[in-house]
């Protein structure tokens, strides 16, 4: 699954070496950018996959933490070892977290390599229109990384959920996927406008404020209040349905 | 109390236990007694609730009515404390296909938070050897025969000195090396002091090696015992092999007994009937004993062939509890 991330930005930078000229304001954000920064690589590969391919791979984690066991039928075995049914779930939603975490660092890091392999590297302009040095670029590609890590974290407490509810691990990643894109439809109705603050996709693409300069942390910061409670709400969910469920499977 | 006393004697006991999927009653009221260092048979036909009562034994399914508690503590409530002297089979083995068998065995190990680490190589490495699978050990499980898979999950059972083993349906799958493997392993367990509880519906396996043995219908518990309590009540049985099957009738009837002939053969015919148990309350005064019988019957001019005793089979007793029927019951 990560190899499959890691295919992302490495496709977006052979297509655009390969393709002889971007017109400008064409195709994903940043995309123009590319030819003359490789760094850029790294930003459009995550900018690409936060609509669909980050949410489909943390839904298939999320969704297959419980149900997944439960479907090969090793839940009971685990249960009777006796893992514990608090730690079993503590344990697979940490599993989901490193996912969550590293997933988009994958994306951005790969992105920086190939951008810099098959690219000129130079200093970034943000758009503030600052411009900083090629390492400190690197961190901002760390820090938005870092925001969209904390985007992911109410989908993947949503996908535990989900888990815990089915022996079907595929019904549980479906549904969690499906959900994540209900929200994000729903996010561009502009008749729900009330609505829109408490979709958890709603700041997924709001980390423009981290390529100002100075940063601005506001976008981070609620996003990470909202996505904690996701994560709470979730949790308890999933908590409460685990410890009282008949494991049949 | 005499009721704790008797719980410390017990490593299962279920008191009014249901458990209820919607409107069917899977489990129907048991109360289940299993002596501690008995080797126990839990016998009944396909769809019967042995499965789901293991389940509820485990803790792994709540009881709708009704308690049960394991190693005289109560389940699930006490199950972090119960779990790791029980190793379980449940409803077949299951593994993660893409680990070889030690790793999966590793994996479970390190899943019960008492297992010490240290010893957890050496651990494997015997309980792979107890089933046989010392040679398979390396392969991924998913190449793994329906055999080696059942191997395995006893060997997951046997990962650590236990003082209950649940079984259900061991022998399922295992070649008759196997199944033999799996009765030596279910002696040794008893003789080391464990109490072996063994789900099946293979009577001659359990009549080998149960000392104790429980039937379930339907969802309910119609008998449990000693295994020689379970056969006696099934009565014995009188075969006598004569071509005088006219006169042998006639003195059978005046000692009391009801012949039954069967007229397959012309020349010699074949009575059965029923004897009175020995140990029953009726046997105390009219009781005739089979060599009494034989004189009668030798007395009278009646060509005995053939004469035998039999003690009901638990078959026998297992179809009398069960019923004849082949269709699931529910
Ligand atoms: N998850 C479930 N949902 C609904 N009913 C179930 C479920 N599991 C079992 N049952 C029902 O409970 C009854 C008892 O099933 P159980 O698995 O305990 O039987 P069993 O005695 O183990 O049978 P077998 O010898 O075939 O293993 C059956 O009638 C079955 O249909
Ligand atoms: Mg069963």
């Amino acid at each position: 699954m990560l190899a499959a991330l890691a295919a992302i930005p490495i496709l977006i930078a052979v297509a655009v070496r390969l393709s002889s000229a971007v017109p400008p304001g064409r195709g994903p954000a940043f995309l123009d950018r590319i030819t003359q920064n490789g760094l850029f690589v790294g930003v459009t590969g995550m900018l690409v996959s936060i609509p669909l391919f980050l949410p489909l791979t943390v839904g298939v984690v999320a969704g297959d933490t419980v149900a997944g066991e439960a479907g090969l039928g090793t839940l009971r075995y685990l249960l009777v070892a006796p893992a514990g049914r608090v730690k079993l779930l503590l344990v697979k939603y940490a599993g989901a977290l490193v996912f969550c975490i590293v997933a988009p660092l994958v994306i951005a890091l790969t992105g920086a390599a190939i951008g810099a392999a098959l690219f000129p590297v130079g200093r970034v302009t943000l758009l503030s229109g600052d411009t900083i040095a090629p390492a400190e670029a690197v961190l901002r590609l760390i820090l938005i990384a870092a925001y969209i890590a904390v985007s992911l974290l109410g989908l993947s407490a949503i996908g535990l959920f989900m888990s815990t509810l089915t022996d079907v691990p595929v019904g549980a990643m479906a549904a969690t996927v499906v959900l994540s894109v209900v929200s994000q439809v729903l996010d561009a109705l502009p008749q729900l406008e009330w609505l829109h603050p408490w979709l958890f996709s709603h700041y997924w693409l709001g980390f423009s404020e981290l390529l100002r300069q100075p940063i601005g942390w506001d976008s981070f910061a609620s996003n990470a209040w909202l996505q904690a409670g996701y994560v709470a709400v979730f949790g308890a969910l999933a908590y409460s349905r685990f410890v009282t469920k008949d494991i049949l499977s | 109390m005499t009721g704790a006393s008797t719980a410390d004697d017990l490593a299962i006991e279920a008191k009014g236990l249901s458990k209820r999927f919607g409107r069917q009653l899977a489990v129907n009221n048991i109360d289940l007694a299993v002596p501690r260092g008995s080797v126990f048979g839990f016998l009944g036909p396909n769809g019967s609730g042995k499965t789901t009562t293991i389940r509820m034994m485990l803790g792994l399914a709540a009881a709708s009515e009704g308690t049960i508690s394991v190693l005289g503590q109560e389940m699930p409530r006490q199950l972090q404390d119960v779990l790791p002297r029980v190793g379980a089979l449940v409803e077949g083995p299951a593994f993660y296909p893409f680990l070889s068998g030690t790793a999966n065995l590793h994996r479970f190990d390190a899943a019960d938070p008492h297992s010490v680490r240290g010893t957890r190589a050496a651990r494997v490495q015997r309980a792979l050897e107890r089933v046989g699978l010392t040679h398979a050990a390396g392969k991924k499980v998913r190449a793994y025969s329906l055999g080696m898979k059942q191997r395995l999950g006893i060997a997951n059972a046997l990962l650590s000195p236990r003082e209950l083993l649940v079984l259900d349906e061991p022998t399922n799958g295992l070649d008759p090396q196997g199944t033999r493997e799996v009765r030596h392993l279910v002696r040794s367990l008893a003789a080391d002091g464990a109490t072996v509880f063994v789900s099946s519906h293979l009577l001659a396996e359990v009549e080998q090696i149960c000392t104790h043995a429980a039937v379930m219908s339907a969802g309910s518990l119609v008998a449990q015992g000693t295994l020689a309590s379970l056969r006696q009540s099934g009565g014995r049985t009188l075969r006598l092999l004569t071509p005088d099957a006219g006169t042998a009738s006639a003195v059978l009837v005046r000692l009391g007994l009801t012949p039954v002939t069967d007229g397959a053969a012309p020349t010699t015919g074949v009575l059965t009937a029923s004897l009175p148990d020995p140990d029953g309350a009726v046997a105390a005064d009219g009781v005739v004993a089979p060599e009494d019988i034989v004189a009668a019957l030798v007395d009278a001019g009646v060509r005995v062939r053939g004469f035998a005793v039999e003690q009901g089979s638990l078959e026998d007793r297992f179809v009398a509890l069960t019923g004849e029927g082949f269709d699931i019951a529910q």
